[in-house]
């Protein structure tokens, strides 16, 4: 197959060139058809022939490894590959728009800062727990679907913890793209998740600001600066910038990963939750830092580097689980309540980096005009926020790992579900209150988050309402 | 096309079949057996039969180092080896030798080599264990991919496009795709006497549609195949090793 003169009608393997979109870094990318295959698709063929470009077709190839294990709606489904003389690979075409095309918009107010990111960081959580990081997380490799949600293309770099990693092995130096590759990247590890957790950090201060935190330095020598020089504060150069998202993005740019939340599934909380997250320095800061911390960086950054082990990254993911605790405030279930916060602290025990969201929920009637609109509403919310602060008071976790919620809602499994599965947690606690015909005929709600909750679920009943 | 690839058997029946009920769970079109059905393991008739019915089907079946040095040619082994050849020897019957002494060294199908131990000599029986007798192996063929046994510890190989060789040890239920860029080497891990501290039961499954190659393990009755050892006055650390997979 010569590449360099494909033509609209032309057929490869049955699938027919329908027309050429914009080319890749490495390939041309056709939209194509086939009389079997329903399913939109592009083909990707790359522009280098065997041997010219190592990277080339090295990225190509581990595409067409990676790709075909990964499931889910944040990644393209893939359809075929092609064999050594007619490389190709043909995958889902995602409708959306490419987050490249809204950087002309930026600076973007807050709270769609923080939506994008939000879809990105869940798109990132499903891709780590499948055992894969992207590693070259930038706005052309992200697609915005009308929905809101974002898939991720273009796993040329990435690296699947259960898969030769055919780059590492190619190239020695660091692979990625200057302006947001990671420190650790620079330094040589490729099986970091929270490396794609500073790329994100790069898209959302280039979203918030308008500007690039390291600019786009071009060679890989210049890429280590940032091991040592820190970006501007981005509040420096937006001033309307919410101080929480300043929070959010200074952490992401740590230099030090585990300085950075731990899981891509910790950083869509806190971007869905604003209000929840723990405002530290970062969040004032107006200036970058001076030269004696500057310069105890780059003494550090001298040291030699461990070399990369073999982890998983999936695993990495379970050594910081959310936790979620269902607390049942009511009158006449103290002890339930405590019960429950005896599981909690004994989960927290075994779970040293587990974050903890503390939820209620509040009851409303349809006949409820809207219960938070009005001033008896507001204290009744309020009220619900301290009572909870109380019940988790002696729970052994930091300020900083704790959150607390009152949701109000018609149903409240659905409400709880519908938590869990919005912010990705790993563990509901809930208490199951004492059996009785009528809970029997309503239906219990620990009943229904067991059923339908998307994770683990532990029930928890007093002696008593086991008797 | 589903290939199951079995390797290294060493007259262990309980993790032969193990592996062949596990394997009867998949849509297998061919069976592979990468020879070293004897030696060691208490059950050395049983596992002969059991390869030739499967030959008889049209499974290919080739000649390992433990099996030519049952059929009486003096192959280089250790002396807890030797003892157990010797006593292989005496329990086969003369179709069982005969079977053996009929076992081709390699086979090809399509693109793939099938060998005991490396290709670079067959009859040598050199063990590929790291990149540098790996790259011996994959210069002496030209077949995109190989599969060998002999080691008892599973590995995957593969010539990167500047020619380097480098290594991987698979994790076990993961499909890997074998992509046609480039040459591969797998190791399959053993059946009969697993050494990667692992003792489960190894063997492995290749699809040709999806170029992909899952290596699998598999638990069996380790206590029953280690006290027929025992039993058979064959040496207790043969037995004993089959538990600590190594």
């Amino acid at each position: 197959m010569d590449v360099s003169r494909l033509e609209a009608g032309q057929t490869i393997d049955g699938f027919r060139l329908e027309e050429p979109l914009k080319p890749g870094g490495m390939a041309n990318i056709w939209r194509v058809t086939h009389p079997d295959i329903a399913l939109p698709m592009v083909m990707k063929v790359p522009f280098v022939r065997p041997g010219e470009n190592p990277l080339a077709i090295i990225g190509f190839e581990v595409e067409g490894m990676i790709l075909p294990k990964l499931a889910g709606e944040h990644a393209p489904r893939f359809v075929k590959a092609g064999d050594f003389s007619n490389p190709y690979i043909v995958m889902e075409f995602i409708a959306g728009r490419s987050l490249k095309d809204r950087l002309d918009e930026t600076p973007l107010p807050a709270d769609e800062v923080a939506a994008i990111g939000a879809a990105i960081a869940v798109a990132l959580h499903d891709l780590h727990a499948q055992h894969v990081v992207h590693l070259d997380l930038k706005p052309s490799n992200v697609i915005l679907r009308e929905n809101g949600e974002a898939a991720l293309i273009d796993y040329g770099l990435s690296r699947h913890d259960q898969l030769p990693d055919l780059v590492a092995e190619e190239v020695s130096g660091p692979i990625g793209t200057g302006a947001y590759i990671s420190p650790e990247q620079v330094q040589g590890e490729r099986g970091d998740p929270r490396s794609d957790l500073f790329a994100l950090g790069v898209i959302l201060y280039f979203l918030a600001t308008g500007e690039r935190p390291f600019g786009e330095p071009a060679s890989a020598r210049e890429w280590r600066r940032r091991l040592w020089r820190d970006p501007m504060p981005p509040r420096a150069w937006n001033p309307d910038l919410p101080p929480w998202l300043q929070e959010i993005i200074l952490r992401c740019l740590e230099v030090d990963p585990a300085a950075r939340p731990a899981t891509a599934a910790e950083l869509a909380f806190a971007l869905h939750n604003p209000e929840c997250v723990v405002l530290t320095g970062r969040s004032k800061r107006t200036q970058r830092d001076g030269p004696v911390k500057v310069a105890a960086r780059w003494l550090r950054s001298g040291k030699p580097v461990l070399p990369p082990q073999r982890r998983s990254i999936a695993a990495q993911l379970a050594r910081a689980p959310i936790i979620m605790a269902a607390v049942d405030l009511a009158a006449g279930h103290e002890g339930l309540c405590e019960a429950v916060a005896v599981a909690v602290s004994r989960l927290l025990a075994t779970e040293p980096g587990a974050r903890l969201a503390c939820v209620n929920v509040m009851k409303v009637s349809l006949l409820t005009i809207d219960p938070v609109a009005d001033a008896e509403g507001r204290n009744l919310h309020l009220q619900r926020l301290v009572e909870l602060k109380h019940w988790a008071r002696a729970l052994p976790v930091a300020a900083e790992r704790i959150t607390y919620h009152a949701l109000e809602a018609l149903d409240p499994a659905d409400a709880l579900i519908g938590f869990a599965r919005a912010n990705r947690a790993d563990h509901i606690v809930i208490g199951a209150r004492a059996s009785s015909a009528l809970r029997r005929y309503l239906g219990s709600v620990s009943a229904q988050v067991v059923a339908e909750a998307p994770c683990t679920v532990t029930v928890v009943r007093t002696a008593t309402a086991a008797r | 096309m589903l290939t199951a690839i079995v390797t290294d058997i060493h007259g262990n029946r309980e993790a032969l079949e193990a592996c062949l009920a596990h394997a009867g769970r998949h849509p297998i079109d061919r069976f592979v057996f990468l020879g070293d059905y004897v030696g060691y393991g208490a059950d050395p008739g049983f596992a002969v039969d059991t390869v030739m019915q499967y030959a008889e089907r049209g499974a290919i079946s080739l000649l390992g180092n433990h099996d030519s040095a049952a059929i009486g040619a003096p192959e280089r082994m250790n002396d807890e080896a030797m003892l157990a050849i010797e006593w292989t020897r005496r329990q086969l019957k003369p179709a069982q030798l005969e079977f053996l002494a009929g076992r081709p060294l390699t086979a090809e199908d399509g693109d793939r080599l099938y060998v005991h131990a490396s290709a670079a000599d067959p009859a040598a029986w050199d063990y590929v264990f790291d990149e540098r007798s790996a790259g011996r192996s994959l210069q002496a063929t030209d077949a995109a991919l190989t599969f060998c046994g002999h080691t008892h510890v599973p590995a995957l190989f593969h010539l990167t496009v500047t020619g380097k060789i480098a290594g991987f040890d698979p994790d076990a239920g993961v499909a890997m795709p074998l992509t046609p860029q480039r040459r591969w080497l797998a190791v399959i891990g053993a059946v009969g006497q697993p050494r990667d501290r692992n003792p489960a039961a190894c063997y492995a499954l290749y699809d040709d549609g999806s170029r992909t190659l899952t290596y699998l393990r598999v638990p069996y009755d380790i206590e029953s195949a280690a006290r027929k050892i025992r039993e058979a006055g064959l040496p207790p650390f043969l037995a004993a090793r089959l538990a600590w997979g190594r």
